[in-house]
């Protein structure tokens, strides 16, 4: 699962074999109305709980697969949402303050996804903000805490359970018999699998998508991680939850047994197996996981001679070898024929461009830093530096390695604090800022070690620099009323794309380009977010002749355009044909500043890169 | 008084547990599951030791070592000739076969106990960098996450081997001691002793072997960078099973420990060694002193909940993070990748 290749479910069809693609689904949705009709009970009732148990897979598809998380206590939320409805809908004597909750399925539906929404919050609070590992702790902790708690509280009828759980109506029609809530839950599961995949192909998306390998870079483009992280849990958690309800008017009855830690592990092992990074993977591990088990159920206690749940010593084998022959799961194996959808697809050129920034006036100061020290332990890295960029120039920041360039760069981007002075960016204080505010100010990056996601195309690494501009969140992507703000965001993009001269590119996969080209998309990406200020971490590194000359080419367009431009660059050629000024360090001071051919002559620069005036 | 003594006794394995996850997070960034594993597996061999049965962990630790010839035999051959390769069979398969032949014809169960805790860790220990390299070490550069879920997945295969071997029944093995004594108005017993005792000196051998053995320090190295010790010869497959055969000795004299004073059943191990867990996040997966205090507290509350609120015993213990997260989570402001 290195790799998110969420980018196949993420977009729609292509023109290539499109005919099967498209018609595939509908295909299998006829079959899937046939069912109850054609099927015996037995097998009815199995594809009910693959249903139930891939709606519960497909939040951890979203949470595992494409944002890097993970729970196991994805079993506590499918019980919440089961133990709320069984509590409202069976117990007679519901106190006063809660009367109104009582009798209909479909109100304790919302209050459990409500309750649901809200103890999700409270634990994402706890560990999303924390590294990536304390996330599923906390989980086990929580799965196992609620499942005892299950057990013994006597409301919840402790560890026999809660019985009598009436049927769900729809429109007067109940749904009794399991042929008949079959619809049901296959309905759910249909909505949840179009509304992810819809989610995945929107500006929220784009977000979640970079949550994993990405992070760093996705702050500094504006992107609120944390809480793209929290939507996904909170996602992943309703899903559980939803599964819950269902099941609990399916069985008709509930105790503590089916959520448990080691159901929350097999809703895992399902995520994994079918493909953590495709919403099909979900179904197709689901019914992997559950078949198997079924079938594991009869043969093994016989097979042994003794009764237990010895499958799960085959589930457990046969995880560790998915994870490490197919760690992408089944779903990548089985559509590995398939034409590729993740073909072209559309940009609407006649977008309405995105509003703009009002750019500062020529010659207006943007950036200055004024004294600016920093210091780790007993190394000063940067001793009261100065310098200042005013919009329509490009300044170089310059200087042998270990000379603290890279270190006064964090320190004007935002990333770190100075020990004194400060930093001024349109005269607000940058100090203290964290990546996402300062991109907001108007400040835009690129990275000295490309940060970029490799599965995704160019265009959507590209578009996640419009970030900020857009505002259409999760609800409106998952049910497509953000399609004109999304044609608008894409159609930015697509310009940045042709603006840098990589519109060739534009729907290849962003990792398989050069370095240099993988640099200039970074470029793009930055001036996406609509920046009066650009700041280039060695934007030339890596780059052929040719591919300097057109970078070149562009800064200088950019200039003229207003744009004020801070590069750290090694590759003194580079530097002298284009920049306006020159800053240079050695040892965390400045030594020089200057025109470019002034600084060229200065006696201190050519002892700190020659070791002497030749 | 009595609680409180319960409480630090039990304190004491969580907080050997605590410092096996601390050792394997640090040196492999596993996050090891398994760990409660093997503290049943140490107790319940132990049990079926002295009721004179062959404990099914001696054909796990076979088929485990066929595997890892299977992996490893080919390699050996071409890298060091027909000697490594016995080496490794040797290592392998004929010590495990001889195991069972031991354990087969010689009536062990007459043997002296600490003759048959010996025995017991024989079996026990040597399945942890056994695991470690038919299930880890394939994946070792996989992230963090990864690696959990691998963990996850051999908990529950090994659970359910567990189930296999000692059936469904709990089981109890004889005391160390049956002293007790008197000291003021508490009565101290034997077996508390034994157990505060032991895990008292493991750890100062730790520390010590950690301190002054080249194999120690080779470990703290791989845990401060990966990298670096890689660059400077420390081989970090071997650095793996290293670890994961300390975290199984842990683990195993920690089953040895527990098994007279507390039942133990196929599947007791991984709620210790959760307990284990919540004193090893406590200490942020790397305070190896925080940790160890942080056991202690879980045992100590762990103890008086079961006094006064016995049914809520396991929600009180693993609510107890929450405010540990809370407080980490406050005290962390960086956005960092996950590796």
């Amino acid at each position: 699962m290195s790799t998110p290749a969420s980018s196949r479910v993420a977009t729609s069809p292509g023109s290539a074999g499109a005919g099967l693609l498209r018609v595939l689904p509908w295909l299998l949705l006829g079959l899937l109305l046939l069912v109850p009709a054609t099927l015996s009970p037995f097998y009815v009732t199995l594809l009910n709980y693959i249903g139930l148990y891939a709606m519960v897979a497909l939040g951890l598809v979203l949470l595992t697969g494409v944002g890097g998380l993970t729970s196991f206590g994805q079993g506590a939320f499918v019980g919440l949402g089961a133990y709320t409805t069984a509590v409202l809908s069976t117990s007679e004597t519901l106190p006063g303050w809660m009367a109104w909750a009582g009798g209909s399925p479909w109100l304790a539906l919302v209050i459990g996804l409500v309750l649901t929404a809200v103890i999700a919050v409270v634990l994402g609070s706890l560990t999303l903000k924390l590294s990536g590992h304390y996330l599923p702790l906390g989980t086990i902790a929580w799965g196992i805490s609620l499942y005892f708690l299950f057990g013994t509280m006597e409301v919840l009828g402790g560890h026999t359970g809660l019985t009598g759980i009436p049927p769900i109506s729809l429109f007067g029609w109940e749904l009794n018999e399991g042929g008949e809530i079959f619809y049901l839950i296959w309905a759910f599961l249909l909505v949840a699998i179009l509304t992810t995949s819809n989610l995945l192909d929107s500006r929220e998306g784009r977000a979640i998508r970079a949550l994993k390998g990405g992070r760093v870079m996705a702050e500094s483009m504006g992107v609120d991680t944390s809480r793209s992280r929290m939507i996904i849990f909170v996602i992943a958690a309703l899903h559980a939850a939803a599964s819950g309800w269902l099941y609990a008017h399916m069985q008709r009855f509930v105790n503590p047994t089916p959520f448990g830690l080691h159901i929350g592990i097999e809703f895992l092992f399902m995520a994994v197996v079918g493909g953590a990074g495709h919403v099909w993977g979900a179904v197709i591990g689901a019914a992997v996981i559950t078949i198997l088990k079924q079938w594991l159920q009869d043969l093994l206690p016989a097979l042994f001679g003794a009764s237990g749940n010895f499958e799960v010593i085959v589930f457990g084998v046969m995880m560790v070898i998915i994870l490490q022959r197919a760690p992408n799961g089944l779903w990548p194996i089985l559509t590995h024929w398939w034409p590729d959808a993740n073909a072209k697809r559309k940009v609407d050129a006649g977008a309405a461009p995105l509003p703009r920034r009002e750019m500062p006036k020529a010659g207006e100061v943007l950036l200055s830093a004024i004294d600016v020290t920093r210091k780790f332990g007993g190394l000063v890295a940067n001793n009261k530096m100065n310098l200042s960029v005013a919009a329509g120039e490009i300044l170089a920041l310059i200087g042998p390695n270990g000379a603290g360039k890279s270190t006064m760069f964090n320190q004007v981007s935002g990333v770190d604090t100075p020990t004194s002075g400060e930093v001024l960016f349109r005269g607000q204080d940058v100090a203290g800022k964290t990546s996402r505010e300062v991109a907001r100010m108007g400040m835009s990056r690129t990275f000295q070690h490309v940060r970029l996601l490799a599965d995704m195309s160019v265009l959507e690494n590209v578009a996640i620099g419009t970030h900020m501009r857009g505002s259409k969140s999760v609800l409106p992507a998952a049910w497509r009323l953000d399609r004109a703000e999304e044609a608008r965001l894409l159609a930015e993009a697509a310009r940045q794309i042709e603006r840098v001269g990589l519109a060739e590119h534009m729907f290849d996969a962003a990792g398989s380009l050069a370095l240099g080209q993988q640099r200039i998309l970074e470029i793009a990406r930055a001036l996406c977010s609509d920046p009066c200020l650009l700041l280039l971490d060695e934007p030339a590194a890596g780059l052929r002749y040719r591919e300097k000359q057109i970078l070149g080419d562009l800064l200088k367009k950019l200039r003229g355009e207003g744009m004020a431009i801070l590069l750290v660059e090694h590759d003194m050629d580079f530097v002298m044909g284009l920049v306006d000024r020159v800053v240079v360090m050695e040892f965390g001071e400045k030594i020089a500043e200057g025109l470019p051919e002034e600084v060229q002559k200065n006696p201190a620069v050519l002892e700190a890169y020659l070791g002497g005036v030749a | 008084m009595l609680l409180g003594q319960d409480g630090v006794t039990n304190g004491a394995i969580y907080a050997l547990l605590a410092l096996a996850l601390v050792l394997v997070f640090a040196v492999t960034r596993v996050i090891f599951i398994p760990q409660g594993e093997f503290v049943a597996y140490g107790a319940l061999t132990l049990a079926m030791i002295e009721a004179g049965r062959l404990p099914g962990t001696v054909w796990l630790l076979l088929a485990a070592g066929v595997l890892v010839v299977a992996l490893d035999g080919l390699d050996a051959l071409r890298r060091g000739g027909v000697g490594r390769l016995m080496k490794v069979v040797g290592w392998n398969i004929v010590y495990p076969l001889a195991l069972v032949a031991l354990m087969r014809f010689v009536p062990t169960d007459t043997w002296p106990l600490a003759a048959k805790v010996a025995l017991t860790m024989a079996v026990v220990v040597p399945l942890g960098p056994m695991i470690y390299r038919v299930a880890y070490q394939p994946v070792a550069e996989a992230s963090v996450l990864i690696l959990l879920i691998v963990s996850v997945a051999v908990h529950v295969a090994m659970v359910g081997l567990a189930l296999l071997f000692f059936g469904a029944e709990g089981s109890r093995t004889s005391a160390f001691s049956d002293a007790s004594f008197t000291v003021g108005p508490m009565m101290v017993s034997g077996q508390s002793l034994w157990v505060i005792g032991t895990s008292l000196a493991l750890i100062v051998a730790l520390a010590l072997f950690f301190g002054r053995t080249i194999y120690g320090k080779a470990l703290r190295a791989t845990a401060i960078n990966r990298a670096g010790a890689r660059l400077m010869g420390i081989s970090p497959a071997l650095a793996g099973r290293l670890t994961f055969m300390l975290a199984a000795l842990i683990g195993a004299l920690s089953g040895v420990l527990i098994a007279p004073i507390a039942t133990i059943y196929y599947d007791t191990g991984f709620l210790i060694g959760l307990k284990g867990f919540v004193a090893a996040i406590i200490g942020g997966l790397a305070s190896y002193p925080i940790a160890a205090l942080g056991a202690i507290l879980v045992g100590v509350l762990e103890a008086f909940s079961s006094f006064w609120a016995s049914a809520y015993k396991e929600v009180i213990v693993f609510t107890l993070i929450i405010p540990v997260l809370v407080w980490r989570s406050l005290t962390s402001h960086h956005v960092e990748e996950d590796e």
